[in-house]
């Protein structure tokens, strides 16, 4: 029985924990290649105007984007203004009030980020603020930088 | 000194790696968290709800209305009267504290309504131009009742109230900025 328990006590009992780093770094990296956040390929160019009265969105899960600018083409040459909801641009503007209002069923407490470039015309706003309202998505917020020296 | 020598040739030369695990933990979480990327920022807006047709919509009084308009060129009409944009600030300011004293201007802080209007060829530059000065009055408003709170400025106040309902200073001064209709068949 003496026997048996020196036995019992010379056995290494603990997991082995060299590879426990690499299985971290490992995670690590993923966790670093992966949060590129679904990037979108932007088709238009949102050269966003500068302001003072800025707010930071807090709740970026309520956020949706909407932009709004010259559409790039090839070459660096600007198009005509166009508007851009996820990976689409939109052809006509009422397909703006029924992407929005799915995506209100969705997400009642949704806010629209109208990310427009500097030079865009007041009128596609207006139609696409028209749209907004139709569809019952009215917290908007007009993307801004920060203007230097503040 | 045979025991001495003995102990040193049980150790193998080795760096401890039992901390590894720590060190990159503590690594993941720091990516974890702070990969938030960018910030949005910008101007918050309600926009007002869709015009019943059968229901008219509330009437405004004239003298609490201060009417900004923004044309092509980014020239600003404030009351129909040729203005900049720099004159925006104290002239919304001006309006909102004025308490019924000028009949030109509102009768009260709470019924005064800022109205924007644009053309349809105005630059979205200019329009967040004149935005942004009709906020700052506001945000200027605001710091100025802060202090008079015994706080350095509305932000700090804001920080020692829980929600925006105990929020009394913008209870009393809402900001009633309002984008006007656009014009039909333009």
């Amino acid at each position: 029985m003496a026997t048996f328990q020196k036995k019992a006590s010379n056995a290494k009992q603990d997991i082995p924990t060299a590879s426990l780093p690499d299985i971290i770094f490992m995670l690590l990296i993923f966790f670093m290649v992966t949060t590129v956040l679904r990037e979108q390929t932007i088709q238009v160019r949102t050269l966003l105007p500068d302001a003072d009265a800025i707010t930071k969105i807090e709740q970026r899960r309520l956020v949706s984007y909407i932009w709004i600018g010259p559409l790039k083409l090839t070459n660096n040459q600007l198009g005509e203004t166009a508007v851009q909801i996820d990976d689409a641009l939109i052809e006509d503007m009422p397909n703006v009030r029924n992407i929005m209002y799915r995506k209100y069923t969705e997400q009642p407490k949704l806010i629209v980020s109208l990310k427009s470039d500097e030079t865009s015309e007041m009128g596609v706003l207006q139609d696409v603020q028209q749209e907004l309202r139709k569809a019952g998505t009215l917290r908007i917020n007009y993307s801004a930088r920060p203007r230097a020296g503040n | 000194m045979a025991g001495l020598l003995k102990k040193k040739k049980s150790r193998e030369p080795e760096i401890p790696t039992s901390s590894m695990a720590d060190i990159a933990f503590l690594l993941l979480i720091f990516f974890l968290v702070t990969t938030t990327i960018n910030v949005d920022t910008g101007i918050g807006m309600t926009l007002p709800p869709e015009l019943d047709p059968t229901v008219e919509p509330p009437p405004v009084k004239e003298r609490n209305l201060l009417t900004v308009l923004v044309d092509e060129q980014g020239r600003v009409l404030l009351e129909d009267q040729m203005s900049s944009v720099a004159a925006i600030r104290e002239e919304v300011k001006k309006h909102v504290l004025n308490e019924g004293a000028d009949p030109a201007y509102a009768e009260s802080a709470d019924k005064a309504v800022v109205s924007i209007k644009t053309a349809r060829k105005t630059q979205y530059e200019s329009y967040i131009d004149v935005l942004n000065e009709a906020w700052m009055a506001y945000y200027e408003i605001w710091d100025a009742e802060a202090r008079k709170l015994g706080f350095p400025n509305y932000k700090a106040y804001r920080e020692t109230v829980e929600s925006s309902k105990d929020d009394v200073i913008r209870q009393r001064i809402k900001a009633k900025i309002s984008l006007a209709e656009p014009d039909e068949g333009e």
